[in-house]
Formats: structure tokens, sequence, C-alpha cells
């Protein structure tokens, strides 16, 4: 069993094989040329620039609910909310975390994942009921994570809006979602990888890597194939 | 994990994996709507040869707040009283699709039998099987134990629950009763001592069984003594099973008011416990042997929230059992090592 140690789908790739060309040789991380496409300081402005779109297309922070998914997302969120709470004293610099695990649509494709906690803010009184709920995620990629939150939001209550905000976007949708606000629109091949790391989590400094272009992948194939004993998501990608 | 049949040799980490969703699941029951659309389009066949009440209601409960679709099936008014087999009715559910099977069976060993035979290709949960084991109602005891002597949810069980990822260590549980028909006992001393407790067994010597030895705890004959000198931090009172006492062997102790003096629990030896500690029962209860009224409607008696633990806990299992990729040996295309290897070793779990 697999307990879930892997969470960060959006930074792999989803588990539909029939819409991936047969001649797109997957590859492993770390032995591709990684690059880093945000820095530190780049993932502060965006997150800040954020922070203001969302105060200025809501008009201010009220009745403003920030949910991060898990694992990356919550992080963000927490960002979110403390650069939201120096712009609109009057928000409460609150964040919660909305695990998605048992409404994704890959479970059966997937070996076990643990399932997460969701923590709404406790100012909440336990309901979502008319907020401005914003779902927070590090990359967006299929739209499949999302659409899972959207149906564990509709469990949780009735928001009155949910916008979406996702650090890095880097295209190639199953779904039509769309993110609201974004901190980066980054152009990939679907072989690629693109990881957020944040220092909380990971350790080192924030960054956004993307790896594993697909012209260097093909030597690496015969990597590759090790590398997927212990990686499901690689498995799917082939 | 791809079956569920015994607490013994369950390892450390997936019992904690288990008692952590469970924790998950509980949170997920306070809420308006109750049902999640997890195991959407799986079908859990509840197969119960022995009388139940709540087991039964349990999972039923935990597979329908899951989206599973629930077959029951009881071996009164089915074709079983026709004398059809263990094999056949397997075979049967085999053929209908089943992707989970809930079994409780009068003989020990019928849920391994059902796993391992190659009658079916479904995760087989054991929900009691004759004096052998009972792994769900150990878990729901482990996880009642760990909210309120590790997580601290307080006495009404309302609190927040900061127990996630933890373990029993150094707590110490009193298992009171008939030992030797108990299969909670059996499920109970094993899950305990993975998770670190310490367990003693209290009984009259009639009722300890043969082996005791080889057995992960220790064994009194003596309650005061025990709630005294060793000052449990959960005592879990065990029903006196009388319909597994008729027969042969006779009476196992000499009269009920006799068992009820010596090993019953009751208000007076509830004031000898440590504060915090609390009372268990599996149910259903013989009020007045076992445990007193009193007892068991004390606010330090936990034994109503063990049933809602149940279905949580039962939730946990259905979904940890039944989520992963267990079509990926014969649906994914690719047949590197990868695939196998992983779920190899899942099945060895």
């Amino acid at each position: 069993m697999h307990p879930g140690s892997r969470m960060p789908e959006s930074s792999t790739t989803p588990g539909s094989t029939s819409e991936i060309p047969s001649d797109t040789p997957s590859t492993a991380p770390g032995t591709a040329a990684a690059r880093t496409v945000l820095g530190e300081a780049d993932i502060a402005r965006a997150l800040t620039r954020i922070a203001h779109e969302i105060v200025e297309r809501n008009k201010g922070a009220a009745d403003l609910v920030l949910l991060g998914i898990p694992t990356r997302g919550v992080q963000l969120a927490g960002r979110l909310a403390e650069r939201l709470a120096q712009i609109e004293p009057a928000f409460s610099g609150e964040h919660g975390t909305l695990d998605v695990t048992m409404y994704r649509d890959d479970l059966r494709r997937q070996p076990t994942r643990a399932v997460g906690q969701t923590v709404l803010p406790g100012s909440l009184d336990g309901t979502i009921d008319d907020r401005v709920v914003v779902l927070v995620d590090d990359v967006l990629f299929s739209g499949r994570t999302i659409r899972a939150a959207l149906d564990a939001l509709n469990d949780l209550g009735r928001p009155r809006v949910v916008q979406l905000a996702a650090l890095v976007d880097r295209g190639h949708r199953e779904l039509p979602i769309r993110a609201d606000y974004v901190g980066k629109n980054l152009p990939t091949s679907r072989s690629e990888r693109v990881r957020v790391r944040l220092a909380d989590v990971d350790g080192g400094a924030d960054a956004v890597v993307i790896s594993g272009a697909p012209a260097a992948a093909a030597a690496e194939h015969a990597a590759a194939e090790h590398v997927a004993a212990d990686n499901a998501d690689e498995r799917s990608a082939r | 994990m791809k079956h569920l049949l015994t607490t013994q040799g369950l390892s450390k980490d997936d019992a904690i994996l288990l008692l952590d969703t469970s924790a998950q699941m509980a949170a997920t029951q306070s809420r308006e709507n109750k049902k999640l659309p997890t195991l959407r389009g799986r079908t859990v066949v509840n197969l119960f040869y022995e009388d139940s009440t709540r087991t039964r209601i349990s999972f039923e409960t935990a597979a329908k707040r899951l989206s599973a679709d629930v077959i029951n099936f009881s071996a009164k008014g089915s074709s079983v009283s026709k004398g059809e087999s263990l094999k056949d009715t397997a075979l049967t559910l085999h053929a209908m699709g089943a992707d989970a099977v809930v079994v409780r069976h009068w003989a020990s060993g019928a849920a391994h039998q059902l796993a391992h035979a190659g009658w079916l290709d479904a995760a087989v949960l054991n929900a009691g099987d004759g004096m052998h084991q009972h792994p769900t109602q150990a878990l729901l005891d482990a996880f009642t134990i760990r909210r309120h002597l590790v997580g601290r949810v307080g006495e009404d069980g309302r609190g927040t629950d900061t127990s996630v990822g933890a373990d029993l260590a150094g707590l110490r549980v009193a298992i009171v009763g008939d030992v030797l028909h108990s299969r909670v006992a059996r499920s109970n001393v094993y899950l305990l001592h993975t998770l670190g407790a310490e367990v003693t067994l209290v009984a009259p010597p009639t009722l300890v069984p043969v082996g005791v030895e080889t057995w992960p705890c220790r064994v009194s004959y003596h309650l005061d003594e025990t709630l005294e000198q060793w000052q449990p931090d959960a005592v879990m009172m065990l029903r006196v099973q009388r319909e597994r006492m008729s027969g042969g062997s006779g009476a196992f102790f000499p009269s009920p008011m006799e068992y009820s003096r010596k090993f019953g629990f009751d208000a007076r030896r509830l004031a000898v416990l440590p504060d915090h500690a609390i009372v268990m029962h599996p149910g259903p209860m013989n009020r007045g042997l076992e445990i007193s009224a009193a007892a068991a409607d004390h606010p330090r008696s936990v034994i109503v929230e063990q049933v809602a633990n149940g279905v949580a806990v039962r939730m946990a299992a259905l979904y940890l059992l039944l989520s992963g990729d267990i079509g990926s040996t014969s649906s994914s295309p690719s047949s590197s090592p990868s695939t196998s290897s992983s779920t190899d070793e899942r099945t060895a779990l």
C-alpha cells in the first residue's frame, strides 16, 4: 500500500493513457535538465498580485474564504491570507484546507491514497453557505483536481461564488475549467513535469521547476523504466 | 491491503493508516450531507451466517455513506437453510460481481477460507468468525481509545481530535470478562499490542483460553486487584456469551450473581480508576451481569460513541480495501515489472 505518499497530483501526468501520443517517451525526474521558471521573488510578487486581484474582483474581502488544496495549495492559501490581511484589515487572515481525495475520478487507477483533512476556518461555524470561496492550488493542469474540489465543496454547503487561484497554469485542460487568478501561464509539453517547491514544505528556496523536455527525454527512456517502479503516475504516462 | 481478516500480523503503519483514515471519515459524518461519492458503482455484500444487529447495520451504513451498493444476505431465509455450502454461496456472489464481501460466520477461519480459496476475487472483510477474530471491532475500540486518551476530545467526545498519526504507547487497557469465547478480546490484544498499549486480561480461570500465555498480554484472575494496583486507562468489559456456554462443557461460573460480584463493573469499581479512564463495551450489554446500569450510563462510559465510531472505522476499511488500482494487472496494457511488483506488495499486506 502506498498511503498517498505522493500528494502533488498537479505536478504529474493525469491518468488518461489514451490521449497521450504513443511516441511520447516518459521522462525521469531529476535525470532530465531541470530549469527554474519562477524564483522566490517571482512567486512572492505573483502572490501579492493575486491577493490584490482577489480584493479588486470581489470589491473587498467580505465573506471571503480561502481554501487550499493539499499539499502545496494549503501553504499558498496561507500566504495569500497573510497578504489579504495586510491589504484589507477587516479580513481575518484565516484559511482552510479542502481535501479532495474521496472525490477524485482516478481512485481506481492509482495506488490507495490516504485521505487528508478538510478544515474550514474556525470563524465559519462549519458552513460555507453564501460565502465567496477562493480555491487555491499550486499547478493547474488537467482540471480534474478542481472538478473533485467543486464536488467536495458541494457537499460542504452552497457558496455564493467559487473562484480559483493557481500559482501556475500549465495548460492541457481535460475539463472546461479555468482559473480566475493565475500567477504564471506556463506553456508546457505533456511529458514535462512542473513542480512547485515551497520552503515550508520542501525546504530550500521557493521555486517553480520544469523538467524533462521532450528532446532530452528519449535518452533517459531506460532510466524512466526503473523510476516508474515506484511511481504510478509515471506508469500511466507511458 | 487486499483483505481485512485479522489484527494479528497487521503492521503498525497499516493500523495507524486505518485509524487516521477513520478520523477523516468521522469528520465527514458530522456534516449535514454525510454521503461521499467515493465508492459509487461498487457492490458490497453483507454475508451474515450469525445473528448481528450493530455490526451488520454499521457495515451497511458505512458502505452506503460511501455510495456503494449494499446487498444483505443472512443465512436465515436463504438457500443456506437448504444446505448450500459456503463455496457455492461464494461462487454465486462472484457471479453477481461483488467487489467486497463482509462476512460473519460461526466457524473460526471462515473469512480466511473465503479470501484465500480462490472462489472470489472480492476483498473480504471479517466481521467476526467464531471465536477467532473481529478486526473492525478492535479497530473501533483502538480508535475510541486514541480519540479520548491521546486526542483528548473531552468527555462529550466533541472536541477536536488531535491524535492523527499517533499510536497508543504507554496506555493500559484491561479487558474483562468472557475472554474464552471472545473474538473481540483476541483482536484487541493483538491490535493494542501492535499500537504500543499494554493489555491485561481479567477473567475467572474457567473463561481464560488455553494457550493464552502465547498472547502479548498479561492475565489476572482478580478484577479489584487489577483496577487498584495497575490503574488501567481504559476498561473494556466483554459480554458473557451465554449462547456459546450451552453444550457438554456445562457452567463456567457457579452463578450469575457470583460472576457479577467478582467480575461485574459497577460505580464502585469505576471510582477506583484514574479520573481520565474510560469504560467500554462492544455490545450488546447484559446489564446487571457484566456491567451495571450506573457504570454503563456514566459520563465516562463511551459505549454509545463506540457504535458511532464503528461506522467511521468501517468506512475507512472499505475505502482502503476498495479504492486502490486493483484492476491494474488486468486492465493496464503495460506489463512492466513496476505494475506487478506494486500490486504484489499490496496483496501481500
